[in-house]
C-alpha cells in the first residue's frame, strides 16, 4: 500500500518534471531577465547598457504614468465586469436549449475568430469614425452632436475590449454550465426559493470555475491591451500597453519598456497571489461550518 | 376529513405520448402512500406535478382542502428528496439544511438550533461541516431528507429515495425512514418501482401501469387481492389460469380449465354458469407432496411433474408440469429431516391447495405474461445478485 503510494508519487513527479522545466527555462527566467533589465543602463543605440542603475526606476515618476495606470486598471475591471455579466445569462440559456442548437450559437460565437483580429479591430474604427454610418446614424437621430467626438476616448476602447474578450468570456462559462446540473435548480425552487433566488445561490456558485477562468482570460489581456487603445483611443485614451510600444520602438529604451512591463506584471501577480492565499487559508479551515 | 391530498384527473402527455391518464388518488394525513409501478408508468411525473416541477395538462390537485395546481413550486407546502439527491455541490451539510429555512428568511440563531435537531435525527451531527461528496451514499439520502423536513412541508415527496443505495444499506434506510416517519407524523408520497420496498413502508399502495392507476389498497389487498393480472404479476410471483365457470354453489364453484384440471373456486365475483374467468394463485398457496395426500372436498388436487428445482434456503422453488402449464410453487421448510425423501428433478409430484386460494382476476391482460419470472430467468437473478453481494 505505502509502496504503491510511494510509486504513485514518483511517477507524479516524473510526469510533472518535463513541463514544469519547460515552464520555467521560457516563462519565469524571461520574466525575470525583463524584471532584471529595470535596472540596467539604456544604450543610446537601443540596446542594454552594461553598468547596473536606478535611474530607470526614477524616471518612472513621469507625471502621465499614474492616470495613464489607472486608465489601464479602471478600463480592465469595468471590462471584465460588463463581459462576465453579459456572458452569466447567456451562458444559462444557451446551455438550456437543445444540444443542436447549442452547437449552432457556438458556431458564431467563434465565427468572427476566422477574421483576423486587426482587422476586427480597424472595422470598429470604420464604424465609430465621424464619416461613419453609425456615428451618421446618431447625428441623423439627434442622439449625438456632430462635432462631437465617438472615437479617440476610452469609452470607445472600452466597447471594442468589450466586444473583443466577450466570447473568452462566455466560452468557459458556458462550458460549465453545460456541466451544471439543473436538477440543483429544481431542488432550490423546491426548497422555496424563487427563480432569481437561486439562479444566485445554487447556479453561480456552481459554475463558480468557470467565472474564475473567464475573469482571468478577460482581465489579463484587457490589462496588456495596446492594438484596441492604439487604433480606436488615440492620445487621449492611452493605455500602459502604448507605452510600453512606444518606449520600446519610438524611444528605444529597452529599461524602461521593462520596469513598466514589471509594474504591469506585479499589478497582476500581487492581487491574484493575495486571493490564492486567502482562498487557501479559507479552504483549510472550512472545517467550520462555514456560517 | 382525512382526505388531505387529492388528485383528481390528472392527465399529461410529453408530445404524444400520454404518461398520465385521468389519474385520480386520495392520500389521507400522516400515511405512507406509496405510487408503485415500472419504470416509465408515470409515477415520478404525477410527483413532480405534486411538487409544481411540472403541470398537468389537467386536473385538480388539492392538498388541505386548498387547490395547489397553479401554485409555482416555491409556494407550495411540500418538499421533495429527489433521486439523486440534488444537494448542493458548493455548500456544506449544515448549509444544505439550512437552505430552505435561510430562503425563508429565518435568523441564523433559530437556523442553528433546527438545523442541528435535524442533524441529531439522521446522526451527522458530526459531518455538518463536510461537503456533500465527502459523504457516502446512505449519509447524501439523510441529509438529502432532513433538507427537505426541516421545512415541515405538509406532504414529503420521497422519488425513489433508495434507488440508488446497495441491498443491505436499502433495508436500513427503510428502517431509518420509517422511524423518522413515526417521528415527524408527515404525510409521504413515495415513488418506487420496488414492490418490497412499498409493500414494507406503505399504508396504502397505488400501483401505476402506463399512465393508469390499477389498483389502489393497503399492501396485503394489493398482493392477496389483485385486482388485475398487472398488479397479481408485478406484485409477488403468481401463476394465471384461464377457466369457463361450470357449475355456481356456495361457497364455492366449479370451474374447466382447460388443459388442466377441474378447479373449485371461492366466490368472491359474481359469476355465472358459462362465463369465462381468470384466475391468480400465489406459488405460496400450492403444497407439492410425493404421495397423493388425503384432503377434504374443499381442496383440489392435481398430478404433474417437476421440471425445475431453485434451493433458497428457507424455501425451495419448484416448477411444476401439468400439461401446457408450468406453475411456480414455493415451499417453505420449517424442518428438515435427513430421512426424508427429497423431491428432486423429474419426480411425479402432487400438487394441492384450498379453494380459497384461487382468486379471480376483474381484468386480465396476456402482455402481463411476460412479467412472470421462468425458472432461468430466476437463476440468472440469484447468480447476479450473489455476485454483487460478493463485491
Amino acid at each position: 500500500m505505502l509502496f504503491q503510494l510511494f510509486n504513485k508519487r514518483k511517477s507524479e513527479v516524473l510526469i510533472s518534471v518535463s513541463p514544469m522545466g519547460w515552464l520555467f527555462i521560457f516563462f519565469v527566467i524571461p520574466t525575470l531577465l525583463v524584471i532584471a533589465m529595470a535596472f540596467r543602463s539604456a544604450d543610446p543605440y537601443g540596446g542594454i547598457g552594461d553598468e547596473w542603475t536606478l535611474n530607470t526606476i526614477k524616471d518612472l515618476r513621469n507625471p502621465n504614468y499614474p492616470l495613464i495606470i489607472w486608465r489601464t486598471v479602471w478600463l480592465s475591471i469595468v471590462s471584465t465586469v460588463i463581459c462576465i455579466l453579459t456572458a452569466i445569462p447567456a451562458a444559462y440559456y444557451i446551455s438550456r436549449i437543445r444540444k443542436k442548437y447549442q452547437d449552432i450559437i457556438l458556431l458564431f460565437i467563434i465565427v468572427p475568430f476566422w477574421i483576423n483580429f486587426l482587422i476586427r479591430i480597424f472595422a470598429w474604427k470604420v464604424f465609430l469614425h465621424p464619416e461613419g454610418i453609425f456615428k451618421q446614424l446618431l447625428v441623423a437621430l439627434h442622439i449625438s452632436a456632430p462635432d462631437s467626438l465617438l472615437l479617440y476616448r476610452p469609452e470607445a476602447v472600452l466597447v471594442v475590449i468589450v466586444y473583443s474578450y466577450l466570447p473568452f468570456a462566455l466560452l468557459p462559462i458556458y462550458a460549465s454550465a453545460e456541466k451544471f446540473d439543473f436538477h440543483l435548480m429544481e431542488a432550490a425552487y423546491d426548497l422555496g426559493a424563487g427563480r432569481l433566488q437561486a439562479f444566485i445561490r445554487v447556479f453561480i456558485p456552481g459554475i463558480r470555475q468557470g467565472l474564475l477562468t473567464a475573469i482571468i482570460v478577460v482581465f489579463i489581456p484587457a490589462l496588456g491591451s495596446y492594438v484596441i487603445p492604439d487604433i480606436v483611443g488615440g492620445p487621449s485614451a492611452e493605455m500602459i500597453g502604448n507605452k510600453i510600444a512606444q518606449r520600446t520602438f519610438i524611444d528605444r529604451n529597452l529599461p524602461h519598456a521593462s520596469a513598466l512591463s514589471a509594474i504591469l506584471a506585479f499589478a497582476v501577480i500581487i492581487p491574484s497571489a493575495l486571493a490564492l492565499t486567502r482562498r487557501f487559508f479559507k479552504e483549510k479551515n472550512s472545517g467550520s461550518l462555514g456560517i | 376529513m382525512d382526505d388531505f391530498l387529492i388528485f383528481d384527473g390528472i392527465s399529461k402527455s410529453f408530445g404524444n405520448h400520454k404518461v398520465l391518464d385521468n389519474v385520480s388518488l386520495t392520500v389521507k394525513k400522516g400515511e405512507i402512500f406509496s405510487l408503485l409501478g415500472p419504470s416509465g408508468c408515470g409515477k415520478t411525473t404525477l410527483l413532480r406535478i405534486c411538487a409544481g416541477l411540472e403541470e398537468p395538462d389537467s386536473g385538480r390537485i388539492i392538498l388541505n382542502g386548498e387547490d395547489i395546481t397553479d401554485l409555482s413550486p416555491n409556494k407550495r407546502q411540500v418538499n421533495t428528496v429527489f433521486q439523486n439527491y440534488a444537494l448542493f455541490p458548493n455548500l456544506s451539510v449544515f448549509d444544505n439544511i439550512a437552505f430552505g429555512l435561510r430562503i425563508s428568511g429565518m435568523k441564523e440563531n433559530g437556523i442553528k438550533d433546527e438545523v442541528y435537531k435535524y442533524l441529531e435525527m439522521i446522526q451527522l451531527t458530526d459531518h455538518a461541516g463536510k461537503k456533500p461528496d465527502k459523504l457516502s451514499g446512505g449519509q447524501k439520502q439523510r441529509v438529502a431528507i432532513a433538507r427537505a423536513l426541516i421545512n415541515r412541508p405538509k406532504v414529503l415527496l420521497l422519488d425513489e429515495p433508495l434507488a440508488a443505495l446497495d441491498l443491505k444499506l436499502r433495508q436500513r434506510m427503510l428502517v431509518d425512514l420509517d422511524n423518522i416517519h413515526d417521528e415527524v407524523g408527515i404525510t409521504f408520497l413515495y415513488v418506487t418501482h420496488d414492490q418490497s420496498e412499498a409493500m414494507s413502508l406503505s399504508d396504502n399502495i397505488a400501483v401505476i401501469n402506463e399512465g393508469l392507476v390499477e389498483q389502489v389498497g393497503t399492501p396485503t389487498q394489493i398482493y392477496e387481492a389483485p385486482r388485475t393480472s398487472f398488479v397479481a404479476a408485478f406484485i409477488g410471483d403468481t401463476n394465471f389460469f384461464e377457466g369457463d365457470v361450470i357449475e355456481v354453489n356456495e361457497p364455492y364453484s366449479k370451474l374447466r380449465i382447460e388443459d388442466f384440471t377441474d378447479v373449485l373456486v371461492y366466490n368472491d365475483k359474481k359469476i355465472r354458469k358459462g362465463d369465462r374467468v381468470y384466475l391468480s394463485i400465489r406459488p405460496e398457496k400450492f403444497t407439492v407432496t410425493l404421495q397423493k395426500p388425503r384432503l377434504p372436498e374443499s381442496y383440489n388436487i392435481v398430478k404433474g411433474k417437476v421440471e425445475e428445482i431453485i434451493y433458497l434456503g428457507y424455501h425451495t422453488k419448484y416448477w411444476v408440469r401439468v400439461n401446457e402449464y408450468l406453475i411456480e410453487t414455493k415451499r417453505l421448510h420449517d424442518r428438515y429431516m435427513l430421512d426424508e425423501k427429497m423431491i428432486t428433478w423429474g419426480d411425479e409430484v402432487w400438487l394441492s391447495w384450498h379453494a380459497d386460494y384461487c382468486y379471480m382476476l376483474e381484468q386480465y391482460n396476456m402482455e402481463d405474461e411476460a412479467l412472470l419470472t421462468l425458472p432461468d430467468e430466476e437463476i440468472m437473478a440469484e447468480i447476479e445478485s450473489e455476485a454483487v453481494e460478493d463485491e
